[in-house]
């Protein structure tokens, strides 16, 4: 009998990812995400599902049902439409499933011999930290298994003492910075970026930051007014670190932040280039047209 | 393609061609001449089954004068030299180069260039003893740019690997940094000799152009003799010394639509059909065999290839609606590529055909038989998938469509490509087009290919060619060869459309004005 016990809300599995760390990745979406960003752009894994069943009736395919208080979402019938993300008050997701770590197990033994290792991203992922440790612990218990590396996608909200329950199984995390100034940070994800500074520094002198991603905003975001600090501050973070910048575009995007018009490949280019007259060495890829 | 102009008139319209140069003028010219001779003696039921676009001949001419495929031992002929061409053996790594270029314009194939120039860091290694790595890179680079320049098809196929060698590693290199449609590359993979690290520099040559194509050694190996075998123009494995004396293919989706059900098509129409196409083999290559001349040639004599190791390709394509209309007539609704049921029916329907071709015996065959090919379609199939492929835009993730097809690869002895395009992001992370290749290859994957999406260099099928000279193509033409069969792929077959994916397409090049 498996003593393992945590589950977890997962809205999506992607097989085959080389956007999500290192080599090819098994990547677990976890749904639920602690902050309110305006350029979300997969605003239907930020809430939870509460039940409410708006949903249902705008199915075209009858794959959403509601039985017993609870939506269920039949895989085998959905085209995924999406027009139930259109209509969710809650920017949740009803085609969630919950999993144990066994079930995730599984599936990383079917495909261990195309990867690299395993990602969890979100949402937020370490808002459900202990099936994350769980899972991690697994996989590096199993002598066929430990050789895939586990990383985490997080916005850098986990507090210090939740990192050291993950660090002995961790092997890297990719944090988002989304804004230079406090002030900014606050106003584009309604949440203060102290934690994320911290988490960052924390990260680095535990050799475990494998990645910092800048989502640069023409015009929204202040990395650029705040260059000099920026590439200082950057430049001292561990040379295993990737520092990566992504240009805003609108896919997903929904609400007021489709009003700002997306990063084109010119201004991405001059922001690398502020970047490398630095010092820094930076990954981008420009916008695809 | 129906054409209703007399010969004379055809012949006119070739050389009063703008956009052909000299060259190709003559090479369609004489394609024109050969199809102008009647068709090898065959029965009623064969003519039917070609007019009814069951079978095909790929365009191999109405009297074969030379084999579809030859794969000369160029080892032997360098240790060796050649009478016929007055060549002593070749001393040194020039020498071994020269000598090599000189033989390439006499080895003949379907396109009158060859398909194989060999297993070039076998053949060349022994040459270059003594010789610093920077010396070696000049003079390949050189040899490279003089092979893409005089022999200008992406049919043209040379192969390296699975040994950690200088001249394989220069070879990536040089590869890499051309970035040209000629010569076509395979490298050999086998997890017990080839180090991880040289798989990572030819994947991750991968995400820089494309190539090269990775053979999984010992699948092949063991299909074949110690004799050795190669990989020639698209992904043709087929005996070294020796080759393929005539392709043809059979639509599958035509011989499921004959069917009433798959108990039918498996007990009936697929043995009948595959019976009448037997006949066209047997008629093809007699002629080549017997009355053509080609075996009293010098390639023969001196023993740079020997007739008994040459053997008919037996080609299928279009699995993916054989077994949609099979499936839809069973009353299921299952697809192929997506549900576990359909992919199952595939594979026994390759087994069934493996079955056949094993056991079939045929007058000029390797140890008497026929090989199995999953053929990677032409230009001209128009709503037929080539091979045993998922159709364009219906491919799952590579993980899983890896995973729907590997069972099929144990059956195809002389060849199967499943081309998987993937996304460009993976050019920044090329670790995980190594990891992909590794876990194909270890799951029974008989060979890798993949395009990386957005690269100029894309692969039809097996040849490459490059998206900025299809663009030209119409107006000014091309020096190679094969970009009008990928100008007309492209406009027959919406491989530019490729939900970054694929085309296919593998023939003669004929000439192919766009009416």
């Amino acid at each position: 009998m498996s003593k393992r016990r945590a589950t977890a809300t997962v809205s999506k599995i992607l097989n085959f990812s080389c956007v999500d760390g290192p080599g090819n990745r098994l990547v677990i979406f976890l749904q639920g995400c602690n902050y309110q960003c305006k350029n979300c752009h997969n605003p239907h894994t930020i809430g939870i599902c509460n039940h409410c069943g708006d949903c249902v009736a705008p199915c075209p395919s009858n794959a959403l049902s509601m039985s017993e208080g609870h939506i269920r979402w039949n895989a085998e019938l959905c085209t995924h439409c999406d027009r139930c993300l259109a209509v969710c008050p809650n920017q949740s997701n009803p085609k969630t499933q919950t999993m144990n770590v066994d079930d995730i197990l599984q599936l990383v033994r079917k495909h261990q011999l195309f990867l690299s290792g395993i990602t969890v991203s979100g949402g937020e992922a370490t808002l459900q930290l202990p099936f994350i440790v769980e899972l991690f612990n697994a996989i590096k218990a199993d002598p066929s298994l430990r050789h895939l590396t586990c990383m985490v996608d997080t916005n850098g909200s986990l507090s210090q003492t939740g990192w050291e329950k993950l660090l002995p199984v961790l092997d890297g995390a990719m944090v988002d910075l989304k804004a230079w100034q406090e002030e900014t940070h606050r106003w584009l994800t309604g949440r203060s970026h102290h934690r994320v500074m911290q988490t960052i520094d924390w990260l680095g002198k535990h050799d475990k930051l494998e990645e910092v991603r800048l989502l640069h905003i023409p015009a929204i975001t202040d990395f650029e007014q705040e260059i000099d600090a920026l590439a200082h501050y950057l430049s001292a973070l561990p040379a295993r670190t990737t520092i990566r910048l992504n240009a805003f575009q609108h896919h997903g995007v929904t609400g007021p932040a489709l009003e700002w018009p997306p990063c084109s490949a010119s201004q991405i280019n001059a922001f690398a280039k502020q970047l490398t007259q630095r010092g820094l060495r930076v990954l981008y890829r420009e916008p695809v047209t | 393609m129906v054409n209703n102009m007399s010969i004379p008139e055809k012949f006119r319209q070739i050389i009063n061609d703008p956009t052909l140069s000299p060259m190709q003028k003559s090479q369609y010219l004489a394609l024109e001449a050969d199809a102008s001779l009647p068709y090898p003696e065959i029965t009623e039921s064969v003519k039917a089954a070609i007019e009814d676009n069951i079978l095909c001949d790929m365009f191999e001419g109405n009297a074969p004068f030379k084999p579809r495929y030859v794969l000369p031992d160029y080892a032997k002929f360098l240790q060796q030299g050649s009478e016929y061409l007055e060549l002593p053996p070749a001393k040194d790594f020039d020498e071994a180069l020269n000598h090599l270029t000189i033989l390439y314009h006499h080895v003949p194939s379907v396109t009158n260039i060859p398909v194989y120039l060999g297993q070039l860091d076998d053949v060349l290694l022994p040459y270059a003893e003594g010789l610093d790595a920077e010396t070696i890179y000049r003079k390949l680079r050189l040899f490279w740019i003089l092979l893409d320049r005089t022999l200008p098809d992406a049919f043209m196929h040379v192969n390296i690997g699975p040994t950690d060698n200088v001249i394989c590693r220069t070879i990536l290199r040089v590869d890499a940094e051309l970035k040209q449609v000629a010569p076509n590359l395979t490298f050999m993979y086998d997890p017990e000799i080839t180090p991880d690290d040289l798989l990572r520099q030819a994947s991750h040559n991968i995400c820089e152009c494309s190539k090269p194509h990775i053979a999984n050694y010992p699948v092949h190996a063991h299909a074949y003799d110690n004799s050795g075998f190669g990989i020639v123009s698209c992904y043709n494995s087929l005996p070294l010394a020796g080759g393929a004396n005539t392709l043809v293919r059979m639509n599958l989706k035509e011989v499921a639509r004959k069917a009433s059900s798959s108990e039918d098509f498996f007990h009936a129409t697929l043995p009948n059909y595959c019976q009448t196409m037997y006949e066209l083999i047997e008629a093809r290559s007699a002629y080549l065999h017997e009355q053509s001349g080609f075996f009293n040639g010098f390639l023969v004599q001196e023993g740079l290839i020997d007739e008994s190791r040459f053997a008919p390709m037996f080609g299928i394509y279009g699995m993916a609606e054989a077994v949609n209309i099979l499936l839809e007539k069973d009353g299921r609704d299952e697809k192929y590529g997506q549900q576990p049921a359909a992919n199952k029916l595939g594979h026994r329907i390759s087994k069934a055909l493996s079955d056949i071709v094993t056991s079939t015996p045929v007058k000029y065959g390797y140890h008497g038989r026929a090989l199995l090919h999953a053929q990677g379609g032409i230009s001209l199939d128009e709503d037929v998938t080539p091979g045993v492929r998922i159709p364009y835009g219906t491919e799952p993730d590579p993980v899983s469509h890896i995973q729907a097809l590997a069972q099929h690869h144990q059956y195809y002895t002389s060849g199967i490509s499943d081309i998987l395009t993937i996304d460009e992001t993976v050019k920044s992370n090329p670790e995980a087009m190594y990891q992909l290749c590794k876990g194909a290859l270890a799951i029974g994957f008989r060979e890798f290919t993949a395009n990386v999406h957005s690269n100029d260099l894309v692969r039809v099928t097996g040849y490459m060619v490059k998206l900025s000279d299809i663009a030209k193509f119409k107006e000014q033409g091309s020096r190679t060869n094969t970009t009008g069969l990928g100008a007309e792929a492209a406009a027959n077959t919406g491989i530019l459309n490729r939900k970054p994916r694929v085309v296919s397409h593998e023939q003669a090049p004929r000439y192919c004005d766009s009416q």
